[in-house]
């Protein structure tokens, strides 16, 4: 009696999985599982965050039909994410990892790490946070001019803070020092909140930070200029960009991008469906508004266009970062 | 003020009581179960919050914070492991308590504490945030620094009698924690291994140290079980705990203080208040020497700082939109999904949310107390489990916890050698507490070092930076103060030790 039901139970397992193994086979019904995304850094944090909203949606039947679930590998500033990610992710479509640019690339250029510009399949960007330059409400810099002047008389004396090594705030500051000709003290912070929080405090006389945590602290601090190539109509229209102040080296290198990509070698056929619906998909009103109602800016790209990025990046920070430290 | 009383019946509306007891009872669960912490609960739980109206998810992301701090007792006090890192402290007397057969009553002391901390915290949130948002201000690195150094000096307290054992495992545990990467120099350190990339972070350390050698102890006992006793529910535990309140309000009050300031500095959490809260009661109360055995006072201590810690925590994230504690930032992205943004108008624009949110807060304490209690009278349940089975059920959890923080086997290889290293450092008198203390300190201690030291240079000089202003100057005081009171017990200990030992050789001669 007790051999019998076992046997059964038995059977009814192997059908299932043998089932569930003929599914994954067929491209045709995918995605038929639940979809995994891996964050490189720890949950709560901005990227996490993001990719949270971003693929709520995901279970609607016109996108996916499918949870996208998010699987948090943090560590070294995203290297160990991502080097598990290139070495091991299983390739049958069923694992994405988000990138962060400028960060992995310049992170590439500088470390050893398994993976380079090209270690990916791109499938669609869905937000962009351009860096802009802070500093506290009673700071005597009312302008970009004020701070260089400052900076040229005494020189390594400023201290500015951003979100960790050689993130976009890093490479913003290394662009406007190099712009600028002059020279200044970077504090590599723990995360975007602690450099904004030491600028607020005024511990920290200056700060790269993100436009979208610089608009929520508005009354606490004082936004001089923001590093792209025009400024940012929705947040903050009154903010000159360097290229209107001087510098139009500071462009739109240092802007945090953050989007979706598979492992190489995923079926071709898969890569371009699943990076048109996840374009659709980032483009419905309801991801939208949420993005928007966190001060999240959007900006959404095609795989086509993530790759064309992917490489003038690469050119430019190659030129900022041209030796691996040892 | 009156604000405040005008929004209390909104949490009565809707399903609003449904999601503060669900989240309560649930948060009491996920706490109790080593490596899911109160982090990593809220953030869990923030994408469910998209679907709710603001207000309601806040409750529910309130009271799992609330309940998830209090539940980690549960496992600290039954096997000697900590729930979250917030309850190292509560096995230091939780699980001698529990071993003697009063497993009931350290669980009721445990959540009457934590019940107590925790109001008093959420108390301190509803009226005193705005002139306490100031000070988390006054923290930069190098106040962050003595802060952490403060700590550092704990670690000398934590184990009477072997001070240098105890200082020779916190050192260990702080050169551990330099495995990785610098984050302020970006040098990677100690990495022979890419498995050791990542560096060895809090709950996997945490799981190893407690949890690997406390299975292979009770390996060690197996024979002994079969004769083991049968712990029976009593009656009139719960009677004899409220008795002893009174006695243990010292202990409440100083840990509910201790809690409440550890909060408000930003980047500090829950393990800390606990280890300090423990080590100052230590320093203060009479008769010392039998915490660590089995005293309430140990319990009372630790819990009721580390809930104390939680609702002060919240003062600078809902002003400046600094979080307090590590659970409090995640939670700020809660209220960023519902378009409230840190600051003034939390408590203008947003009342109705802010406020129901502050009395979701003080209602899950009371629903988190009252549970607590409940499942305690089933506490016998467990301790009644034979070793066998809970070296099985322990060692799913330790790997189960281990893999679930940051989805790496290795990791759980990680957790399983410094399981064992510390199983053999204790067969020769080394204790844990200061390894992990160490490994949570290590990075505070060192980022902020290394940040100051570049902030100092650019600047005023090493000297002045970290030696001058008002702040600095008051914990370097209260570092050198916990120093020197551990060195004066060090020696009081050691002298009525060698008196005893004189007391005691004739008598054992003359037998």
């Amino acid at each position: 009696m007790r051999k019998a039901a076992l046997n059964a139970v038995i059977t009814v397992l192997a059908t299932m999985m043998l089932l569930g193994a003929a599914a994954v086979g067929s491209a045709g019904n995918y995605p038929d599982k639940p979809i995994s995304i891996v964050v490189t850094y720890s949950p709560g944090g901005a990227t996490d965050y993001q990719a949270r909203v971003a693929t709520m949606e995901a279970s609607d039947e016109k996108y996916f039909g499918q949870p996208c679930v998010i699987i948090n590998k943090p560590g070294a500033g995203g290297k160990v994410g991502w080097n598990w990610f290139v070495d091991s992710a299983p390739k049958d479509g069923y694992t994405m990892v988000t990138y962060n640019i400028p960060h992995f690339i310049a992170q590439s250029l500088v470390f050893e790490t398994h993976y380079g510009y090209d270690a990916f399949e791109p499938l669609a960007n869905w937000g962009a946070d351009p860096a802009v330059l802070i500093v506290p409400q009673d700071s005597p810099f009312n302008s970009i001019k004020d701070l260089v002047d400052y900076a040229k008389q005494n020189p390594g004396k400023v201290t500015v803070s951003g979100a960790g090594l050689y993130v976009g705030h890093h490479i913003a500051l290394l662009q406007f020092m190099k712009a600028a000709g002059i020279q200044m003290t970077y504090i590599p912070e723990q995360g975007g909140t602690d450099a904004i929080t030491s600028v607020i405090s005024g511990k920290i006389q200056a700060g790269f930070n993100n436009l979208s945590d610089a608009y929520r602290n508005k009354q606490r601090i004082k936004i001089l200029g923001i590093c792209d190539v025009q400024r940012d109509k929705d947040f903050l229209p009154e903010v000159p960009t360097f290229k209107e102040a001087g510098y139009p080296e500071v462009d739109d290198t240092s802007v945090n991008l953050r989007g979706l990509a598979f492992p190489k070698g995923v079926d071709p056929a898969l890569i371009d469906k699943v990076a048109a619906t996840l374009a659709k998909m980032f483009e419905s009103k309801i991801i939208k508004d949420a993005m928007f109602m966190g001060g999240c800016p959007l900006k959404i790209m095609t795989r086509e266009q993530v790759i064309q990025m992917f490489n003038e990046r690469q050119k430019t920070l190659s030129v900022l970062f041209p030796k691996k430290v040892q | 003020m009156n604000d405040l009383f005008q929004y209390l019946p909104e949490i009565f509306t809707g399903s609003r009581v449904l999601v503060l007891l669900l989240g309560t009872v649930g948060g009491l669960i996920l706490g109790a179960t080593p490596g899911l912490s109160p982090t990593m609960a809220v953030a869990l739980l923030v994408p469910f919050t998209f679907h709710m109206d603001p207000a309601t998810g806040l409750v529910l992301l309130g009271s799992v914070f609330t309940s998830t701090v209090a539940g980690g007792s549960l496992a600290a006090i039954l096997i000697n492991i900590p729930g979250a890192p917030a309850n190292i402290a509560t096995t230091f007397d939780g699980y001698p308590m529990a071993k003697k057969g009063r497993a009931q009553e350290a669980l009721y002391i445990s959540y009457l504490s934590s019940l107590v901390g925790g109001v008093f915290g959420i108390i301190i949130l509803m009226f005193f945030t705005p002139p306490l948002a100031k000070l988390a201000m006054e923290f930069g690195p190098s106040e962050m620094f003595w802060c952490a150094m403060f700590g550092v000096s704990v670690m000398a307290g934590l184990a009477s009698g072997s001070m240098f054992k105890g200082l020779f495992m916190g050192g260990v545990g702080l050169l551990i924690s330099c495995i990785g990467d610098d984050p302020v120099y970006g040098v990677t350190r100690f990495v022979f291994n890419d498995s050791l990339a990542g560096g060895i972070t809090e709950i996997p350390a945490l799981i190893g140290i407690f949890a690997i050698p406390q299975i292979l102890g009770m390996v060690e006992s197996l024979d002994v079980v079969l004769t083991k006793t049968h712990f029976r529910p009593e009656k009139g535990i719960l009677r004899k705990v409220l008795g002893m309140l009174p006695g243990l309000s010292p202990q409440m009050g100083l840990g509910s203080f201790i809690g409440a300031l550890v909060g408000i500095v930003p980047g500090a959490g829950g393990q800390i208040a606990g280890i300090i809260a423990y080590d100052q009661n230590k320093k203060f109360c009479k008769h010392p020497e039998t915490l660590g055995t089995g005293d309430p006072r140990g319990v009372a201590a630790v819990e009721s700082a580390n809930n104390a810690m939680v609702g002060p925590s919240l003062i600078p994230m809902l002003i400046m939109g600094i979080p307090g504690c590590p659970t409090a930032a995640v939670l700020m992205g809660g209220l960023l999904i519902h378009g409230m943004f840190p600051g003034p108008d939390l408590f203008l624009k947003h009342a109705d949310v802010t406020y129901t949110f502050f009395w979701a807060m003080l209602f899950a304490q009371i629903t988190m107390g009252v549970f607590g209690l409940v499942m305690s009278r089933y506490s016998y349940l467990v301790t009644n489990i034979s070793n066998l089975m809970m070296i099985g059920a322990v060692m799913v959890l330790a790997v189960f916890g281990t893999y679930t923080v940051s989805n790496n086997f290795d990791d759980v290889v990680l957790m399983f050698t410094l399981g064992f290293a510390t199983y053999i450092a204790r067969k020769y008198g080394f204790s844990a507490a200061p390894l992990v203390l160490g490994i949570i300190l290590g990075p505070i201690v060192e980022n902020n070092f290394s940040k100051g030291r570049m902030i100092a240079e650019s600047d005023l000089g090493m000297f002045s930076y970290f030696f001058t202003g008002t702040t600095n100057l008051i914990i370097i005081g209260l570092c050198l103060l916990s120093l020197g009171w551990s060195l004066y017990s060090e020696v009081k200990f050691a002298r009525s030790q060698k008196k005893n030992n004189v007391a005691a050789a004739p008598a054992g001669c003359a037998g």
